[in-house]
């Protein structure tokens, strides 16, 4: 029963990777850029959130939508100032710049808000007992699994068959091509970029309902870890960032039960090591076609 | 009356290389217009400046009386102006059907179906495969789903650029047929070609390009006939 629960909670923390991973792997496979400001875009949405809530006193889903809003927003700007302007730069340059916008982000929050951490106020109450009391699963836990699977399916059917989802998938094959055909490509980064910053928002909100400490370096080892996670299941695969996401967060729990608490994130990236080395394009990844 | 796509004197550089010197020439309507040259004369970069994918730095440019240095590449094909590109490009991780669609994303959604049966009809092979995964295509079925996802975009000039490369000789005749079946069904052509022999003997004029210069230009029987031509790109 003790294993069931670990499970479970690996599977909840595993859908928050997921769901932060899915923002990596759109932005990587459309603008073929490791966005590393991501994680913070989640603390901002975390933060958003927060005000609304605890300042403002409104309704927790107005809080969610306010978050979703404001980091699309972000997501968008950061991408029109920050790596619009490097399109044709070297990837190390752009790298480089996001640990930039990085940094930005968490600096401008520790300034409007401090670098106190916040107690995030608990959104969602109780938990279901099932097999006569002896496991108990949170509702939140309930709640971050079901929205994940949410995101997970609806990302796919956009992606697969919406008019705009396939123009996204044509330009993550060939820019050119895909403009040939009349896709504006500048206006589909902006859109993989608010789909993804939306996510973010999303998961910054779940992660805070677990995880209830928040504070401007809240989003980085998160982003890190969906980073990791996104590589694991083949950078560039929504499938992939969704199965490399939840093996992240059950390997971790289950890793700081049974082996070590100090050394869930070694394991975790132990874990990574070895599926590269086997498998060099993570768990789904194809083989990307450097054009010449 | 003016000319359907007008090209003239445009110059394009990579960097410091310059590739396209001084170019013009024009295409009417109703015509097949060939562009021969040896590789590396500079057709490729002609066709992406005129798709608006490379941008010249001098001179103009119009089809139908629209400026295209001043339209964007994703405008272009609206305009009804359709590129298939050196390469095929088509999207490789899509099935058939995706790549037409995405052939006609300017298109109404009404005007999809039809034009969809009108490239089943010149390529029947496409239709068998609708639901194949476009790179586990032959190269001569990449090169009709290249050419039919073009056609999804009811174009009234259609630029091919080298369709017969790496194309066995039976399926460059096949290509060749359907270029000629598209001209008489009302679509205008302007062929890019290593394969001169091929490209001459179905166009009304041609032009020869050399090292980024248009050095020559004629009727294309002429060309067929003109002693260094014949030289240079048919092989004696
Ligand atoms: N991306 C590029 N960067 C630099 N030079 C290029 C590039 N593409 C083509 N060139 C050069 O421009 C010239 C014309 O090339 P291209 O238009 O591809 O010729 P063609 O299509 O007639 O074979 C060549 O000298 C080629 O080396
Ligand atoms: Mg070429």
């Amino acid at each position: 029963m003790k294993f069931l629960s670990n499970l479970i909670n690996g599977i909840s923390l595993g859908s928050v990777y997921a769901i932060i991973a899915l923002g990596y792997t759109m932005v990587y496979g459309i603008a073929r850029m490791l966005n590393f400001a991501h994680g913070d875009v989640i603390m901002v949405g975390a933060y958003i959130c927060f005000f609304a809530i605890y300042s403002f006193n409104l309704n927790p889903v107005i809080g969610i939508l306010m978050a979703v809003v404001v980091c699309t927003v972000l997501g968008v700007v950061i991408e029109k100032l920050a790596y619009k302007p490097l399109r044709q730069a070297t990837s190390l340059a752009v790298l480089i710049t996001a640990i930039g916008v990085s940094y930005f982000l968490q600096n401008m929050a520790q300034l409007l808000w401090s670098a106190n951490p916040k107690v995030f106020p608990t959104i969602i109450n109780g938990s279901i007992k099932l097999f006569g009391g002896e496991l108990s699963i949170s509702r939140t836990t309930i709640v971050i699994v079901l929205v994940c699977a949410l995101i997970v399916v609806g990302l796919s059917i956009f992606v697969n068959h919406t008019k705009m989802g396939k123009a996204m998938r044509a330009c993550s094959e060939d820019k050119e091509a895909a403009q040939l055909m009349g896709i504006n490509v500048n206006k589909t980064i902006s859109m993989t970029f608010a789909i993804g910053s939306a996510l973010a928002a999303i998961a910054g909100v779940l992660m805070c309902c677990a995880y209830p400490n928040l504070q401007p370096t809240t989003g980085s080892m998160p982003g890190i870890k969906a980073f990791t996670a996104a590589v694991f299941g083949g950078i560039g695969s929504i499938p992939g960032a969704f199965i490399g996401g939840i093996l992240l967060g059950v390997l971790e729990i289950l890793g700081s039960a049974y082996i070590s608490t100090e050394l869930k994130d070694a394991i975790v990236f132990l874990a990574l090591i070895i599926v590269l080395l086997v498998k060099p394009t993570g768990i789904l990844g194809k083989k990307i076609h450097e054009k010449v | 009356m003016a000319a359907m796509l007008e090209v003239n004197d445009i110059n394009v550089y990579y960097g410091s290389i310059h590739a396209i010197k001084g170019v013009s020439f024009e295409v009417n309507e109703g015509e097949i217009i060939s562009l021969i040259g040896a590789n590396g004369a500079g057709k490729t970069t002609t066709l992406h400046t005129i798709s608006g994918l490379l941008k010249s730095t001098t001179g103009s440019m119009s089809f139908m009386g629209t400026d295209l240095m001043k339209t964007p590449a994703d405008k272009i094909v609206s305009l009804g102006l359709a590129h298939v590109p050196e390469g095929r490009r088509i999207f490789q991780g899509m099935d058939v059907e995706e790549n037409l669609d995405m052939g006609a994303f300017t298109q109404p959604k009404s005007s999809i179906k039809g034009n969809k049966e009108i490239v089943f009809e010149h390529f029947p092979r496409l239709k068998e495969r609708r639901h194949q995964i476009a790179g586990t295509l032959s190269g001569g079925e990449q090169q009709m789903l290249a050419m039919g996802r073009a056609m999804m975009s009811n174009p009234k000039l259609l630029m091919l650029d080298e369709p017969s490369m790496g194309l066995a000789p039976i399926l460059v005749d096949e290509i060749f047929e359907i270029i000629k079946a598209l001209n008489k069904a009302g679509t205008t052509i302007l062929l890019v070609e290593q394969n001169a022999q091929m490209a001459l003997s179905i166009a009304s004029r041609g032009y020869v390009l050399e090292t980024g210069r248009v050095v020559l230009e004629d009727e294309a029987k002429n060309l067929l006939n003109n002693d260094s031509i014949r030289k240079a790109y048919l092989g004696g």
